[in-house]
This record gives structure tokens, C-alpha cells and sequence, in this order.
């Protein structure tokens, strides 16, 4: 790269800043959904994301989740300013949610179907404040940011045997050019690090990240083999295997080459809000609808997305670059994928493929909508520990 | 016009001992990769699975992504297949 172009963005008055300028709309609590459904079509320009969570759940680590998530969906800093639709009487109300929203530091109405008169009432109480937010948010200009001021997330989902070759290792190489520049970028997906903790480990910045990651890995490792008891091995498949993996740790180098080869500074639990820049691991699932939606939590702005069989799978408030592992995927899905990988098979220099990323990066960030973005393929869903009761 | 002979496997990191197919690799098929030197397919080897680049005996280990992924079980000339048929069948090493 001769010459780093501007980036600019939307200053919080948390001190973050964003890329989009969204009017979101969420529920507490999968029970007014349908509320929310009639605000996406009164309101379309409004961001409406639905879950299938919010009750049902009392043991205090889905309760630290599902609360981490919700009020982390809203503190995103792409959101300029949202509506929360309750229920009244779940888990997830907003009398319990209040405390995770203080210093939320953006417009926010909070409404209930029990206190607001019923579902049709409140649908049209939340579009008219959706629809207020997105007139007040079309009057704010974009300022310059600094790459400090980005959290770049990385994911993989349905990838193929080429995945870790091309695509992961074309993310990685812009990852350490991220990190180089001053920005945070994240990665997690605790299942696809089995068998390469102690690799992990010695990137770390001290020992006490480097123990956390030894332990969050082994804890996965456990999680899954009591979990899936015999079908643990299936870590690695005969699929993966077909594919050329011979190892776990193969399988998992190729998985954790999208993170690049920079120092690791800091674990951070799913959801939560890094305190250090650089790279950084998320302890979070392996399942991407799930893992996206930590890194939403976590202040994400932009996310990196690589992916071998196809997936079209964005995220709702954030843009998601889709970056395609091999030409045949490219083509065949050709209105899902921002990035053919798979070039560096055709010939073209890794470098090369590295600078076409970090091009599309800077428009992405100034503005230019990603393909899941421009088709409307954000999904939210995240993670829960217990089943329900 | 010139003919490009694009290169058929891919060596992700310089410490390697394996590079990656690109695409089927034939038995005697010459391998195409800047500094590599003189090196044949010794066996039909497919797409994205592993290529010996150098003469690896048993026990040594296997470097890709210039870390360990696994342990030879048996000698392995340069140009073989490298699989699960000639490493450490253990899940993987600590």
C-alpha cells in the first residue's frame, strides 16, 4: 500500500465510534417478536433483529449472556440509537436490563406490550420513535477516525479444505496490517483452537494471557467431549480429513492463521468489551450466527468472513465481508461474495490479495455496502449454556 | 505469447516441510513453487492435501503454518504424500 486512504465514521459520546449510523430495533424477549416484525414493515430503513431468547433461563451464566448481549447490541457503536421491545415479565426486563444500559450515551426508548397498550399500540410507539431516531441520525456527518479507534472481527463458517490455505491466510496477512495500524482485531471460535493452545499460548503478551488461553482451550476441549461424548473426534472429520487435514492441530493452525501472527493481548469472555488493542481472543463458540454476535457485543464495527462451502450470512448492524476460499464458491455464489481467495491459486501473489482487501476494507468502512449487507442477510441469534426450563 | 506456468502447490510459511497441492497432483508430475528445486509428485497427491518437500524421518515432525502439526510415524521421501497414513496416529501433540 503506497498511501493509507482516509476513514471516516460517526463519533459516540462513549468515546467510540462507528461505521454505519443504524436505528436499531430489538426485543427483550422472543415473545414480541412479532412486534418488531410489524416495526420492520412500517419502518423499513430501521434495523429489526428478532431471537429466540429472553426467559426461560435463570442460572447466572445465561443471565450474564443474555444481559451482555442485549445491552451490547445497543451500545454497538454502528447503532446511533435504538428501541427495545419488552414483554413486562420476563427474565430479560427492562428493569433488570436497566443497569446494563447506564451511560448508554445514545437515544433510546424502551417500551412494554404489557405497559404500552398491547402489541399493535406499542408496534406503533416503536415505529414512530424508529422512525424520529432515523431523521435526527440523517443529520450527523462523518468525521475522520484513526484505525485506533477499530474493533475488526474475524470469523470462518462453512469452510472447506482450502478455506485454511487461501482465505484465512489472505485474512491473516490483513490482519497483521490492521494490528500494524493501530486497530484491535478479534477472533474466537474456542472449539477450532483445540490442539493448538500451547501455539496460542506462546504469542501471548504475558503469562496470565497465556495461562487463559491454555485454560479456555482446555475448557473447550472438555465441553466438547462431554458434550458430544464419542462424536468429539468429529472435531475432525472424515470430511476434514478427505480434505487433507491429518490432524487436529492442522485443522486448527488453518482456523487460527486468520488471526495473522501478532502478539495476543488480552482473552476476553463472549460479549465482552476488550480494554486492550491489538489482537485479542474471544472465548466464544465455535457456531458463527452464535460467535458474530459476541463480536457485535464486544464493539465490533467491521467483520472479516471467510468461507469455503458458501455461506451468504451476515450480521444485522455490523458489515461483514464475505471472503471466498476457492473460484468455484466465487462463482457459484457470486452475489454473496465480496473476496475470491481462491485467486492465489490462479497465480496471484499474496501480497496482491492482501492490498485488494485492505481496499475494499477502507470503502466498506466509508460507507460501501458489503454483499450480505446490500441482499439482506444479517442474522442474530447468540449463545446460551442450559437448556431451557 | 508466453505460457505462465502457475505454480501447482503452495508453501505457506518459509520454516514448512510440506507445501499444500493446489490443485491433483499425477504421480511424476514436476512441482512448480518459487525455491523449490527439482521436486516430483512421487505419487498421486489431491488437492489441498500435503507434499513432502524434503526427506522427513520417522519421528520428525511436520511444520505447516511454520508450527508442528503432527509427528511421522514412518520415513518420508521428499515428493510424498504426507497423510494420516504415515503420521503418529495420536488426536494431537501437546
Amino acid at each position: 500500500m503506497e498511501k493509507i486512504r482516509e476513514i471516516t465514521g460517526y463519533r459516540r459520546s462513549d468515546g467510540r465510534t462507528g461505521i454505519r449510523n443504524h436505528v436499531l430495533v430489538i426485543p427483550a424477549v422472543a415473545c414480541v417478536n412479532g412486534v418488531v416484525n410489524r416495526v420492520a414493515r412500517e419502518v423499513p430503513e430501521a434495523v429489526c433483529v428478532t431471537h429466540g431468547h429472553g426467559c426461560g433461563r435463570g442460572n447466572p451464566r445465561d443471565m450474564e449472556i443474555l444481559f451482555r448481549v442485549l445491552s451490547g447490541m445497543i451500545r454497538n457503536p454502528n447503532v446511533g440509537a435504538a428501541v427495545l421491545i419488552g414483554l413486562g415479565c420476563e427474565v430479560s426486563n427492562f428493569r433488570a436490563l436497566e443497569p446494563h444500559l447506564e451511560r448508554i450515551g445514545k437515544p433510546l426508548t424502551i417500551l412494554n406490550v404489557q405497559d404500552d397498550g398491547g402489541s399493535l399500540r406499542t408496534a406503533d410507539k416503536g415505529s414512530e420513535a424508529a422512525r424520529r431516531y432515523r431523521e435526527e441520525l440523517k443529520k450527523q456527518h462523518r468525521e475522520p477516525l484513526s484505525w485506533v479507534d477499530l474493533l475488526v472481527s474475524i470469523e470462518c463458517g462453512g469452510s472447506d479444505a482450502m478455506s485454511g490455505v487461501t482465505a484465512n491466510v489472505a485474512i491473516g496477512a490483513v490482519s497483521d496490517w490492521l494490528v500494524d495500524q493501530g486497530a484491535t482485531v478479534m477472533f474466537g471460535e474456542n472449539t477450532e483452537m483445540i490442539g493448538t493452545a500451547h501455539i496460542l499460548a506462546r504469542r501471548a503478551k504475558n503469562r496470565e494471557v497465556a495461562e487463559r488461553i491454555s485454560e479456555m482451550v482446555d475448557r473447550a476441549d472438555e465441553l466438547n467431549r462431554e458434550t458430544m461424548g464419542e462424536l468429539a473426534a468429529m472435531v475432525i472429520t472424515p470430511g476434514n480429513m478427505d480434505g487433507g487435514m491429518s490432524t487436529i492441530a492442522e485443522k486448527s493452525m488453518g482456523c487460527i492463521a486468520k488471526g495473522g501472527t501478532r502478539a495476543i493481548n488480552e482473552v476476553v469472555d463472549y460479549g465482552a468489551v476488550p480494554a486492550e488493542k491489538g489482537l485479542i481472543l474471544q472465548d466464544g463458540p465455535g457456531y458463527d450466527a452464535d460467535s458474530m454476535a459476541g463480536f457485535a457485543a464486544s464493539g465490533s464495527q467491521l467483520m472479516l468472513f471467510s468461507t469455503g462451502r458458501g455461506t451468504p450470512a451476515g450480521f444485522p448492524t455490523i458489515p461483514v465481508i464475505k471472503v471466498a476460499s476457492n473460484s468455484r464458491l466465487y462463482g457459484a455464489m457470486q452475489d454473496d461474495m465480496d473476496i475470491n481467495a481462491g485467486d492465489l491459486v490462479e497465480g496471484k501473489p499474496l501480497n496482491a490479495l492482501r492490498d485488494e482487501m485492505i481496499d475494499l476494507m477502507i470503502r466498506v468502512i466509508n460507507g460501501e455496502p458489503t454483499k450480505p449487507e446490500a441482499n439482506g442477510m444479517g442474522v442474530f441469534t447468540f449463545m446460551t449454556v442450559h437448556p431451557p426450563f | 505469447m508466453t505460457h505462465i506456468m502457475r505454480d501447482n502447490v503452495l508453501i505457506i510459511n518459509e520454516r514448512d516441510n510440506v507445501a499444500v497441492a493446489l490443485r491433483d497432483l499425477a504421480a511424476g508430475e514436476k512441482i512448480l513453487c518459487a525455491g523449490v528445486e527439482g521436486l516430483i509428485a512421487g505419487e498421486a497427491i489431491p488437492a489441498s492435501h500435503k507434499i513432502a518437500l524434503c526427506d522427513i524421518a520417522a519421528g520428525e515432525e511436520i511444520i505447516k503454518y511454520g508450527e508442528t502439526v503432527g509427528v511421522s510415524s514412518r520415513d518420508i521421501a521428499r515428493g510424498a504424500w504426507v497423510h494420516t497414513h504415515n503420521l503418529e496416529r495420536d488426536r494431537w501433540k501437546k
